[in-house]
């Protein structure tokens, strides 16, 4: 393949995983790195340099809605990316040492989580919590507007979901994805943040955590100018394209193939690291 | 004040996406009929890795420079706004975010200048 054919084409696949990734809630760059690699032959470096700078392009385009809308909350997202972005830095360092076939391998195991992630069924949400002493203390309990008003929340377990935002970022970090999955697992699970405030914080937060492991990769030459701008501007247009769109769209088809997608990808990203074809 | 944190994130991502875009079309013009190859990992050229290798390859008129250039605004554009919310929390005087926000900005620029890129 000449340049112009490769970034055509990589640029049409990035929109294509930007569209489904924000349609579906379950983010592009998940699947943007096996794709790079597994079709396109694209050394797992340079992948994942390439998906981190598309994270952050998604993450803060879309942030700008969400800020406005006023889901997110502020405090909570900044008091986190502490965590995450001692974990991004950590995961950065770690990824420059070592071997590939490790990478494919964590990524592998990481897809196939989000794959069972994406199809079990939303916990239900627990209202009027009491309040916890250190959420109070660090002023997180916040309210969202809901279709009946305004609606309070108290903040749970922030050592817990604190320590596991660590470990997302650090995932982040290694991977060059968002790893909103894990991002999920911290706020929803541990820290009993409501389902609309917890996902839009975190996508607030995302373009914070790659910015933190962005400069390692671009020091480091991870970052290649051919790849990353079709990558770069097919997922930003695809999932602007997808925010547009999915208040109308039915979702719940086009979430159980992107999670089937996402598990194959897994399994190949999987077989391929253990058997060292990576 | 999160309406400039949001019309802030907006614009950085236009400015870096549009920088890209001149980039793009400028490294596509010299460079179509050239062979794709990403199979084997090299690295990037001191000229791509850093600030003032950057600067230099846009002066020097570079598509793949631009390219670069565009990515780095990308990258600024979180740290902007980390920035921005320093200001936010001081004009509350709400201390403890105040220190909050600063320890992530510490780690951001930490890991941008700490890294080697400013050299």
């Amino acid at each position: 393949m000449n340049v112009m054919e490769f970034t055509a084409v990589v640029a049409i696949v990035s929109f294509v995983a930007g569209l489904l990734g924000s349609l579906t809630g379950l983010g592009g760059g998940v699947v943007l790195v096996p794709l790079l690699t597994l079709l396109f032959g694209v050394d797992i470096r340079y992948a994942i340099g390439a998906s981190l700078v598309s994270v952050i392009a998604t993450s803060s385009g879309a942030a700008a809605a969400y800020v406005k809308e006023g889901f997110s909350n502020i405090r909570i997202g900044m008091f986190l990316e502490i965590a995450t972005t001692f974990g991004a830095l950590l995961g950065a360092f770690l990824a420059t040492r070592i071997p590939t076939s490790i990478l494919a391998i964590i990524f592998g195991a990481m897809l196939l989580y989000s794959a069972y992630l994406s199809r079990k069924p939303r916990s239900l949400e627990q209202r009027n919590l009491p309040p916890d002493p250190l959420a109070t203390r660090l002023r997180m309990n916040g309210s969202f507007p809901d279709l009946e008003g305004p609606r309070s929340y108290n903040v749970q377990n922030v050592p817990t979901g604190f320590s596991l935002m660590f470990g997302a970022g650090a995932l982040s970090g290694l991977l060059g994805i968002g790893s909103g999955a894990v991002k999920v697992l911290a706020m929803d699970q541990a820290m009993r943040i409501p389902f609309k405030v917890s996902t839009t914080t975190s996508n607030f937060m995302i373009g914070v955590t790659a910015a933190a492991s962005a400069g390692v990769y671009l020091s480091r030459g991870y970052v290649d100018p051919g790849l990353a701008m079709p990558v770069m501007l097919g997922v930003l247009a695809g999932s602007l394209l997808g925010s547009r769109i999915l208040v109308k769209a039915e979702t719940k088809s086009l979430r159980l193939v992107f999670s089937l997608v996402i598990l194959v990808l897994g399994l190949q990203m999987l077989y391929k690291g253990l058997w060292g074809k990576i | 004040m999160e309406l400039i944190l949001g019309n802030l994130l907006r614009s950085g991502v236009l400015l870096s996406a549009v920088v890209v875009l001149c980039g793009a079309c400028i490294y596509l013009s010299r460079h179509a009929h050239e062979k794709a190859n990403y199979r084997v990992f090299v690295g990037e050229p001191s000229d791509f890795r850093t600030i003032s290798g950057v600067i230099r390859s846009v002066r020097n008129g570079r598509g793949r420079g631009l390219i670069q250039l565009g990515l780095l605004l990308l990258i600024a554009t979180p740290i902007a706004r980390v920035t921005f919310s320093v200001v936010g929390f001081a004009i509350e005087r709400d201390r403890m975010y105040v220190v909050f926000t600063l320890i992530v900005l510490v780690i951001l620029l930490y890991s941008l200048l700490g890294s080697g890129i400013g050299v």
